[in-house]
């Protein structure tokens, strides 16, 4: 295919031919980013919790007046549940993955570090792992007798008479490594502020309850406190996937047939806490495949608009070119070449700019590097798109009969 | 002559239908979509107390131990127990108030109906005139009430509504948590956005339903609802009911009416600090910060990333819209050269070819326009209908309806003129000869 003609041409449509460029750069450029940031989200929403989702379901219950001892009602809202038929186990936390409401505390390696060295989520709680079901890869969980109501630890350690507690803990792998990349976690000490607590055990994964940052996600810790009865604690029940709806309802029944007074805040299956903290996420993935799609209509109506035209305007040269022996099939490769030199171009220069974006949006937002194999992703749906909107008229040109040279206009 | 030109342009549109609807409804929807965002971008980052705001200060000031200081590093966002009391007791604003959250369970006094809980403020009585909130009935409690723990409670249109149907029931009671307050005062509806003075308990959308003295609510073990943030011995935080003495987890507000008293105030912040660490309270040198309501917004970034990134792409979009509205205009009008030609030729000054052109254009962007006022509209609907917190805020206000005529008129005139002028260069002795 000579090139020459087509180049020619565009040369006396120059104006036109740099907007349709222009257009195909930005639309580039912006589909290229938007891609990868619904890429960014989806990923964010596929986050393992470490636990066994569908066979949790969570409730939290508040009190209408002070309870006179919050930890034996914990206890016996526990028995209460475990009647229920269908619970496999039951458990009191403090704060559940995902659950966006958190507790955490500031993590160092020696009680004098001046920068604490991370960040991670603090779970309380008797029998956790089991009832979430966690793995354990090394060590041991909490054993019941280690946890300890909180009112014993807090005053144990305001005092500063550490011989009653247990100062143990399990940490997730994640933590591990980032604590001592590539060594042994079990049996080393880490400090919560002047604290000292001795890794017992660690688990392959558990998130935090604010798990925004994929990065720090994963960095939990289960420490042995029981938290008693409160709004803010939860009870985590762990039943059969096909039951758990059923479940539910009876466990809340059962809570209210307990104590009637008492007002149940939250009643959730585990897919719901997953659905509600995402919720974000997913609507702004969903309106960044909106814009995606708008934008390639947009684009696409515009080729389709303006080769229109230019086939129009060229009928004449068309038809001569015709009557010199040129075929239909030639004609319709002039049209879809041109197109595809557009195209390219534009998508050259939309590749710059969707780098230019990406580092503007970097530097305002926590957004990682646009990887390299989202460039081609913008290039081949443009080359598509240009080649399919230019289709209709390259084959509208295509059928003008060489006669049409006879003819004036 | 306009009325001839509006005619050309609508038959001249009329002839290429599909096209003429193609150009409208590209400029329709990105100018409905960034009417859509902007406004939504506009209403989060708007002021919470109009003409209030600019005298309403938030103290800082640092009471942590040394462990991980950095230099330059910001005080906490919040303030103990004993700064706090200490700071509204010694009264050195025109007003103050000392505040957290609460979550409590209410109950209308006849026990008839089941409790059900509620947003609470536990704050101190300038709260109300200091803020502006605005009082159906009654009026809040003084500082008297404060300090003798006075069970009086002040609550909002919606809760009065639920509980008495509306009517004025101040001197009547009801009981949180089973204990019997006495309503003193009854809120118009009242809900400044974003919730500026504690934004820990969500930044948009939120309002409390029951206002109860804080040190009532302290006495009583009212449960409180935010955040905390600890050091040293109060590391972890975790405690019954309040956090302890080394930890953070009140707000303090304070009105300060000229530039001159903001100074002040600020080096009576300093003279605390020193005062304290004297005492051996705190451990590190006065560091203190005294923002105003709209700094401190700023400064806690309140608008959500997603809300910019959003408004960010929907003029991208608008842009590649005008792009193709402007190369389609063009082509149109280049393909319709040797009519110009005829008229140039005839005596046509370029000017009037171009005023021709552009009313052509320009009624492409006044329809485009009005269409993205219509699709603005639904858009905001759509917003509404959303699970986010600010979804009920997004309504469109007089500035933001001038701002989408402004960005009509714009893109409209954008849009138009650059193919119109473009149109005109054409001479006229090449456009006469066949081609």
């Amino acid at each position: 295919m000579e090139l020459r003609p087509i180049l020619s041409t565009l040369r006396r449509h120059k104006t036109t031919a740099w907007l349709l460029i222009l257009e195909i750069a930005l639309t580039c450029a912006i589909v290229c980013n938007a891609v990868f940031m619904i890429n960014h989200r989806l990923q964010h929403m596929q986050m393992s919790t470490g636990i066994d989702e569908h066979a949790l379901v969570q409730i939290q219950v508040a009190e209408v007046a002070p309870l006179p001892d919050i930890y034996a009602r914990a206890r016996e809202d526990l028995a209460v549940i475990r009647q229920v038929p269908g619970v496999q186990a039951a458990t009191l936390v403090n704060q559940v993955p995902l659950g966006a409401s958190s507790s955490n505390a500031n993590i160092m390696l020696e009680p004098t570090q001046r920068q604490p060295t991370l960040n991670a989520g603090t779970y309380f709680g008797v029998d956790l792992g089991p009832t979430m079901g966690l793995r354990l890869l090394a060590g041991r969980y909490l054993r019941p007798e280690e946890v300890l109501d909180s009112d014993v630890v807090l005053k144990a350690l305001a005092d500063g008479d550490t011989k009653v507690i247990a100062p143990v803990t399990v940490i997730t792998q994640a933590m591990a490594q980032r604590l001592w990349p590539g060594g042994e976690a079990l049996g080393k000490m880490v400090y919560l502020g002047p604290i000292g607590v001795r890794v017992v055990g660690v688990i392959e994964q558990l998130a935090r309850a604010n798990a925004y940052d994929d990065a720090t996600a994963q960095y939990s810790m289960i420490l042995p406190m029981f938290m008693g009865a409160g709004k803010d604690q939860s009870y985590l029940i762990r039943t059969h996937p096909q039951d758990r709806h059923a479940v539910l309802k009876a466990a809340v029944a059962a809570l209210k047939k307990a104590d009637p007074r008492r007002v149940v805040t939250t009643q959730r299956t585990y897919d719901e806490v997953r659905e509600k903290f995402f919720e974000n996420d997913r609507s702004m993935a969903g309106i960044l495949v909106g814009a995606i799609a708008a934008l390639l209509i947009v684009t696409a109506l515009g080729i389709v608009g303006l080769a229109s035209f230019w086939v129009a305007q060229r009928r004449r040269t068309i038809g001569v070119r015709r009557a010199l022996g040129a075929t239909r099939r030639n004609i319709l490769v002039y049209f879809q070449t041109e197109n595809f030199l557009l195209a390219t171009i534009g998508i050259a220069l939309g590749m710059v700019l969707a780098y230019g974006i990406n580092l503007f949006l970097m530097m305002h937002y926590e957004l990682p590097r646009l990887p390299a194999v989202y460039f081609p992703v913008g290039a081949i749906a443009l080359w598509l798109i240009g080649q399919v909107a230019v289709l209709g008229p390259a084959l509208r040109a295509a059928a003008v009969p060489p006669v049409v040279a006879t003819r004036s206009v | 002559m306009f009325g001839y030109y509006l005619d050309l342009a609508l038959r001249s549109l009329r002839r290429n239908k599909a096209l003429t609807v193609l150009m409208v409804l590209a400029i329709a929807l990105g100018i409905g979509a960034s009417m859509t965002t902007l406004t939504v971008l506009h209403v989060l980052s708007g002021d919470p107390l109009p003409g209030r705001s600019d005298t309403l200060y938030y103290p800082q000031i640092d009471p942590r131990d040394d462990s991980g200081q950095m230099p330059g590093e910001e005080p906490p966002e919040q303030v103990t127990l004993i700064d706090g009391l200490n700071l509204l007791h010694a009264k050195r604003a025109d007003r103050q108030a000392l505040m957290t959250g609460g979550y409590v369970p209410v109950q209308s006094d006849s026990a008839v109906v089941d409790p059900f809980y509620v947003e609470a403020r536990f704050t101190t009585a300038d709260f109300f005139p200091m803020f502006g909130a605005p009082f159906r009935y009654g009026r809040g409690w003084n500082a008297f009430d404060d300090e003798t723990r006075a069970r009086d409670v002040v609550i909002n249109g919606e809760l009065n509504g639920r509980l008495f149907g509306g009517a004025d029931s101040v001197g009547r009671t009801l009981r949180i948590a089973d204990t019997r307050f006495r309503i003193v005062g009854v809120l118009d509806d009242w809900a400044p956005n974003p919730h500026f003075y504690d934004l820990n308990t969500g930044s948009f959308g939120r309002t409390e339903q029951v206002f109860v003295p804080l040190q009532t609510a302290m006495g009583l073990k009212l449960e409180r609802h935010g955040s905390n943030d600890c050091w040293g011995k109060g590391a972890g935080g975790v405690g019954r009911i309040y956090p302890g003495e080394s930890c953070v987890w009140l707000q303090f507000w304070v009105q300060l009416d000229s530039a001159a008293k903001v100074a002040a105030y600020e080096q009576f912040l300093v003279h605390y600090s020193q005062e304290q660490k004297a005492l051996g309270r705190f451990v590190r040198p006065p560091n203190v910060r005294l923002r105003n309501v709209m700094q401190w917004l700023a400064h806690e970034k309140v608008v959500p990333d997603d809300v910019r990134l959003q408004t960010g792409l929907a003029f991208g979009f608008l842009l590649v819209c005008l792009v193709n509205t402007i190369g389609l205009m063009l082509a149109k009008f280049m393909r319709r050269a040797a009519d110009l030609g005829v008229r140039r030729a005839l005596g046509a000054s370029k000017r009037s070819l171009f005023a021709q052109l552009l009313v052509e254009s320009g009624v492409v962007g006044i329809v485009g326009g009005v269409g993205g006022l219509l699709l603005a509209g639904l858009g905001l609907w759509a917003v509404r209908q959303r699970p986010s917190s600010y979804a009920a805020l997004a309504h469109l206000d007089g500035s933001m309806l001038l701002v989408t005529f402004a960005l009509a008129l714009g893109s409209t005139l954008v849009a138009g003129m650059l193919p119109a002028w473009r149109a005109c260069q054409v001479p006229p002795a090449l456009q006469l000869k066949s081609n």
